[in-house]
């Protein structure tokens, strides 16, 4: 009889230990707040696929979607941060301000902030992907693909992100096919399918035979689709809109970061960070490579993305020049994150200037 | 039987009545939505319209988000009453915050009491100027005053693109489209510790006050409504027309330009391409909704704000998409001009008589 007692007294003690334990790990709540509509197929789509993975992680979440970057965003991560939310993803850069501001307030909310560049609070992290070492792979493509030597790339803001981009993709080209040219159309939106639609257009009649973007909607894959030429999907793989026109894909994948990030809350471990991850350590990921390809730039692209991921192969290694011809790495150097996160002139080989 | 009948006059009394059986249909029609959407209804609805606004911080944040629609709609009672189709109020408001918020920038890093005042008018008059480009194509050109006013809300939100991104853009913010923070000294001041509700509010109020005086007590007023009822009438009785339109559409921009002065120097603190979710296009449904009546407009822009809210109060704690909250905005004006109807015709029961 005593025995029995003790027994069961000391069973259940442990069952409400692990309870206990798993009770604080699943507690911890995750909230979202998008730019856009889940369903835009690019941005947005993603981080609510990411979003997914951390529920499926055995955390909950919560996201608000179409969240302007006016005086509402603020009431809404305020209202996330008082509505027991342990971890705030907040997933455009127009909510930098507020995201800060909020953070003063709630010392012990976690916030993350994607893509800015104000950590103003310890309980404020940044994220970003260094997409330009996927654009490397897209300008090896490009450049081996065209056949007119003019490659179009519809831009959205002149931003060192953008330009990045720009500069990464081209001096790809180059290195397979050095008589090639990129021309830039500025559409200053990050989704507008019509203005997105017109700039492709636009490059297309101008020679272009292969697309590359720097906006989110699907409408220039689907013009490149109409007008027969090739293109690459953003963020998500976009092969299915245009089957024909999309040789691979940029995607963003959020989903690991923030698994990690919400499973730091739950252990206590989380700091704050500044991360910026690439290929390497899986946020930006390289869709299948289309058939339409030929095998040998296929296994080239396989070895670039190995490459890549290892840092064997850096994006930006020396000579680069500018449009000028000044020298902006030396050759055998490569650009450190600094020059990278304040890139703003173009390469040799980009046509026309930066818009001011 | 029923028979719908012609009334003689539109009833006064319908005419105040209309307005809350739209927001009942509203309701009825949200709850069915919600319904085949497969949330509780009512549940739904108290997180629609109870929930924002149960303590405090959700009653001031409702004020702050009613002040530009208030303030906006006032102004473009003016016009509507008047028969001046200014569906712009968007273009001015972002246009007279250009103006503002590049005075505020003249400003930066400087202190004086003056600045405050100087930011606050050069708004106002960037939405006048803004509003004085329809009115005047009206009157000596002819043009159709909802087009070009219209028009110029697209025009507008290029040339705040243009500036965030290039000359005004912040010169430590690594090229993205916005400007420098502010300085306090062109900051409006807030009224509570911890509350966002700002001084812009005494603006709205004083906008409700003078239109209920302008519309009511002045000669402007009664030019203003007879032109409503019938052009020509306005025209036999020796109006100058020109003068009273002109008017009506700068006291209009005024508006609209001091809605977006309280956007920029009030919770948001800079220039950036987003500085309205389309507020000077809800404060259309706001006039209407509140019967062109200075105080109709008060009642309006709280139910209208209060869909903004709730949309996110319901998809943070039901999931409901937060899309719904237009959803609601739209059905709000399409049962407003529905049961217009009840306005001029009544229906009348006959007994079956041979």
């Amino acid at each position: 009889m005593h025995k029995f007692f003790i027994r069961s007294f000391v069973s259940s003690l442990v069952l409400l230990f692990t309870f206990t334990v798993a009770a604080i790990a699943k507690d911890v709540k995750a909230a979202f707040v998008y730019i856009g509509p889940t369903g835009d197929h690019g941005w947005t789509y993603q981080h609510d696929v990411g979003r997914k993975a951390v529920e499926a992680a055995g955390f909950k979440t919560t996201y608000v979607e179409g969240v302007p970057e006016s005086a509402d965003a603020e009431r809404v991560l305020r209202q996330l941060a008082n509505s027991g939310h342990d971890v705030i993803f907040t997933t455009s850069f127009g909510y930098m301000n507020p995201t800060n501001k909020v953070a003063k307030e709630f010392p012990n909310v976690k916030f993350e902030h994607a893509t800015g560049y104000k950590r103003e609070h310890p309980n404020v992290s940044t994220y970003a992907a260094r997409f330009y070492e996927g654009r490397t792979i897209l300008g090896t493509i490009a450049g081996t693909m065209t056949k007119s030597n003019v490659i179009g790339y519809v831009a959205s803001f002149p931003i060192p992100e953008v330009i990045r981009g720009i500069n990464s993709f081209t001096l790809a080209a180059q290195k397979v096919n050095p008589n090639i040219k990129t021309k830039i159309v500025w559409a200053f939106t990050w989704y507008d399918p019509g203005k997105e639609a017109e700039a492709a257009k636009a490059l297309i009649d101008q020679g272009a035979d292969v697309i590359a973007q720097h906006t989110d909607s699907t409408a220039i894959v689907q013009m490149a689709e109409k007008a027969g030429v090739y293109a690459f999907g953003q963020a998500s793989d976009m092969d299915k809109f245009a089957p024909k026109a999309v040789l691979t894909s940029v995607e963003n994948n959020w989903g690991p970061y923030y698994v990690d990030r919400v499973k730091a809350v739950a252990n206590g471990t989380w700091s704050q960070k500044d991360t910026w991850h690439g290929i390497g350590d899986g946020m930006v990921v390289i869709s299948d490579l289309d058939s339409q390809m030929p095998a040998d730039l296929r296994s080239k692209v396989k070895k670039l993305q190995a490459d890549l991921a290892s840092g064997k192969v850096h994006s930006f290694t020396g000579p680069i020049y500018d449009q000028k011809g000044n020298l902006m790495v030396a050759e055998g150097k490569t650009a450190d994150d600094g020059m990278l996160a304040g890139m703003m002139t173009y390469v040799k080989g980009v046509e026309g200037d930066i818009p001011k | 039987m029923i028979k719908i009948v012609k009334r003689d006059q539109p009833s006064r009394a319908i005419f105040f009545f209309t307005p809350v059986l739209a927001i009942f249909l509203t309701l009825v029609a949200g709850s069915l939505i919600f319904f085949i959407l497969g949330f509780k209804p009512f549940e739904a609805l108290k997180f629609f319209f109870i929930v924002p606004i149960a303590d405090k911080y959700g009653f001031s944040e409702l004020l702050l988000k009613a002040t530009p629609l208030c303030l906006i709609a006032i102004g473009l009672s003016f016009c509507f009453k008047s028969n001046n189709w200014n569906i712009g109020a968007e273009g001015q408001l972002t246009f007279g915050a250009i103006v503002s918020g590049g005075v505020a920038l003249l400003f930066y890093e400087q202190e004086g009491f003056y600045i405050l005042p100087i930011v606050i008018l050069a708004g106002a008059i960037g939405g006048m100027l803004y509003a004085s480009i329809p009115a005047i194509l009206k009157t000596y050109f002819n043009t159709n005053e909802i087009l070009v006013s219209l028009m110029l809300v697209y025009v507008s939100k290029l040339i705040l693109d243009y500036l965030v991104v290039g000359p005004w853009s912040n010169p430590e913010g690594f090229n993205f489209p916005e400007t420098r923070q502010f300085s306090d000294s062109a900051k409006l001041p807030l009224l509570f510790e911890g509350l966002r509700i700002h001084a812009g509010i005494f603006l709205a109020l004083a906008a409700v006050v003078i239109s209920w005086f302008v519309f009511y007590k002045t000669y402007l007023g009664f030019q203003m409504k007879v032109s409503g009822f019938s052009l020509k009438t306005a025209k036999y009785a020796g109006y100058k027309g020109k003068k009273m339109i002109i008017l009506v559409f700068l006291i209009s921009g005024a508006c609209a330009g001091l809605a977006g002065v309280g956007e920029i120097t009030g919770p948001i603190g800079q220039l950036h391409r987003e500085i309205s979710p389309d507020y000077g296009f809800t404060a259309i449904i706001v006039a209407f909704l509140g019967r062109l009546h200075p105080v109709g407009i008060i009642f309006a822009s709280l139910v209208v704000a209060i869909t903004y809210l709730g949309a996110e109060t319901a998809q943070i704690f039901m999931q409901i998409p937060k899309y719904t909250g237009q959803v609601f905005q739209g059905m709000i004006l399409f049962f407003l001009l529905a049961s217009d109807y009840l306005l001029f015709f009544k229906f009348k029961f006959i007994g079956s008589k041979k």
